[in-house]
């Protein structure tokens, strides 16, 4: 069968995800080194601590307790000492305003790129995509067997990287805000206070890393020409038959 | 022919479409296409190739592109990996410094931090003991003050002549470069009631004025313990802000040896690391100071500011 290569990802927009991956890690990172000098950061869902971003001096065992099998709230001792994260907070706070810069200078180039030259429509949600979005995920689980409406992204997809992008965008607010609390006051209070935006910037961080894991699962379920498609910007796919002629419009005599 | 044979042959046609592409009217939503056709998309699609030629195509680009990505990426972790200490060191330490250029620029001492009701206090936290060894008498405790307009020696003052000065009380929030941040009720001096108390030296040699013209006053000051152990800079418009305050009284009582009796710097507009306490010694400068947490073996911001 005949084939054609379709042009899928500009070459600006590669390089722009491409970069955006270390630099999002050095912001985990090193926005991590920043929140384990303190407690109180821990990943809660309903009140339940599943995860305690702190030091092994605070290790114990959780009183969550499933037949037995206790969940340890707190990072284990071991993985304290591997992780080689303590006292490191003035080299995170060093490395997350250094690279803030091009984080963000990344992201916006990102926008206007997007904006300018009209990638956002194969991008942004429309209305419908959110009423089909859910057959995206029926159909990832292999209980609809008609695959979803896909143009270069599905309704799903449109969602998922328009949410990352405003994600991105309310980092660099919240982080605005834990900044200059005081000269950004305006923004600190509408954000809640001082306490709110911080926690607000850290769940963001975690948004980003449950986007990364499922970005990267599916990226392995959709395969390698997926994946080449980001680096080539081209993918090989069946040629296109011609169009049917339109029918006949013009008037006939009785 | 009749208008019905042009229909047939019409629906006909239509059918042979349907059939062929599996697009139809009913189908929507689910139409592959039409998240697509909607919006419009367009596709950039080659000549038709046949599968080989294709096959050949794809590779030489991506031969290009895993290549291109492998060397940047490769360039640009090896760079940071095998950049010499210092120079990363430096590179970080300047742009604490650009940083600290951009938010003086747009450093405005009219904006306030927010100010609580005195029931919202929270229990406090010490940190920092650095500078606070020993007992100090507060009957003979004393400040000296460097820097002053038309004089070279330091002025000794009490803590009576702190006290002299106009009250101030605010409820802020304090907040650690750690993390953790409550709020806290100070009582004491502005310091730029002090300031206008005790001249400054100005730079070019004018008549100091604080209110007015702020700008031609030396633009540092330095505030070390009485021992010199702990120490910390300040630049002239954080420190004449409004909120930034020679603390006497934390929550309604006098300072505790902890919290830095018998005088302290209280101020929403840095970390709690440049609000050093038990001060012994204030100096105008118009070199720019060190600051304990700034120096290299911390490599802290100097600025720290909010």
């Amino acid at each position: 069968m005949a084939k054609q290569l379709e042009k899928k990802h500009p070459l600006a927009v590669r390089w722009l995800h491409w970069v955006n991956f270390p630099l999002l890690t050095m912001m985990i990172w090193s926005g991590i080194l920043i929140y384990w000098a303190n407690q109180v950061y821990s990943i809660r869902i309903f009140g339940y601590e599943l995860f305690h971003f702190f030091p092994s001096s605070f290790y114990e065992v959780s009183k969550i307790d499933f037949w037995g099998f206790k969940i340890p709230d707190y990072l284990p001792p071991w993985a304290y000492e591997w992780s080689n994260i303590p006292y490191r907070l003035a080299e995170g706070l060093q490395l997350h305003f250094f690279f803030m810069w091009f984080f963000a200078g990344n992201g916006l180039i990102y926008v206007i790129y997007t904006i300018a030259s009209g990638e956002w429509r194969a991008l942004v949600p429309i209305p419908s995509s959110f009423k089909r979005a859910p057959l995206v995920a029926l159909h990832d689980a292999h209980i609809v067997k008609k695959p979803p409406p896909q143009g270069k992204y599905n309704d799903a997809q449109r969602i998922a990287y328009t949410c990352i992008i405003l994600m991105g965008a309310g980092s660099v607010i919240t982080g605005l805000a834990i900044y200059k609390p005081t000269q950004l006051s305006w923004l600190t209070s509408l954000l809640g206070g001082y306490e709110w935006a911080r926690w607000e910037h850290f769940y963001l961080m975690v948004g980003y890393v449950l986007f990364f894991v499922v970005h990267v699962f599916q990226v392995v379920l959709a395969g390698w020409a997926n994946f080449r498609s980001m680096v080539t910007g081209y993918d090989i796919v069946d040629a296109v038959e011609e169009q049917p002629e339109p029918p006949p419009t013009e008037e006939v005599p009785a | 022919m009749s208008q019905d044979k042009d229909r047939e042959v019409l629906l006909e046609k239509v059918r042979e479409f349907e059939e062929r592409t599996g697009h139809t009217v009913d189908s929507f939503p689910d139409d592959p296409n039409n998240t697509a056709s909607v919006l419009k998309e367009h596709r950039y699609l080659s000549e038709p190739l046949s599968a080989g030629d294709a096959g050949r195509r794809m590779f030489i680009k991506s031969l290009t592109g895993f290549a291109v990505g492998g060397v940047a990426a490769a360039t640009g972790i090896l760079s940071w990996l095998w950049m010499p200490g210092e120079t990363k060191t430096a590179l970080l330490r300047r742009t604490f410094e650009f940083n600290e250029k951009l938010s003086q620029i747009f450093y405005r001492p009219s904006r306030l931090a927010p100010e609580f009701a005195p029931d919202q206090v929270t229990a406090p936290r010490t940190n920092g003991m650095e500078g606070l060894e020993g007992e100090i008498d507060t009957a003979a405790y004393t400040i000296a003050v460097g820097g002053l307009a038309g004089r070279t020696e330091d002025l000794i003052l009490t803590l009576d002549d702190i006290r002299k000065l106009p009250r101030t009380e605010m409820v802020t929030e304090f907040k650690c470069i750690e993390g953790w941040s409550y709020i806290v009720m100070w009582a004491g001096v502005r310091f730029s009631d002090f300031a206008a108390k005790y001249l400054p030296q100005t730079h070019n040699g004018t008549q100091p004025d604080v209110v007015n013209r702020p700008q031609d006053l030396l633009p540092y000051v330095y505030i070390t313990t009485p021992d010199e152990k702990y120490y910390v800079a300040w630049d002239m418009p954080s420190i004449l802000h409004p909120q930034t305050l020679l603390a006497y009284e934390m929550n309604g009582s006098p300072l505790k040896p902890e919290n830095g009796a018998p005088l302290r710097l209280a101020s929403p507009t840095k970390y709690g690391i440049k609000q050093i306490k038990r001060i012994g010694r204030i100096e105008f400068t118009a070199e720019r100071p060190k600051d304990f947490w700034a120096d290299p073996q911390y490599g802290y911001d100097w600025y720290a500011g909010h």
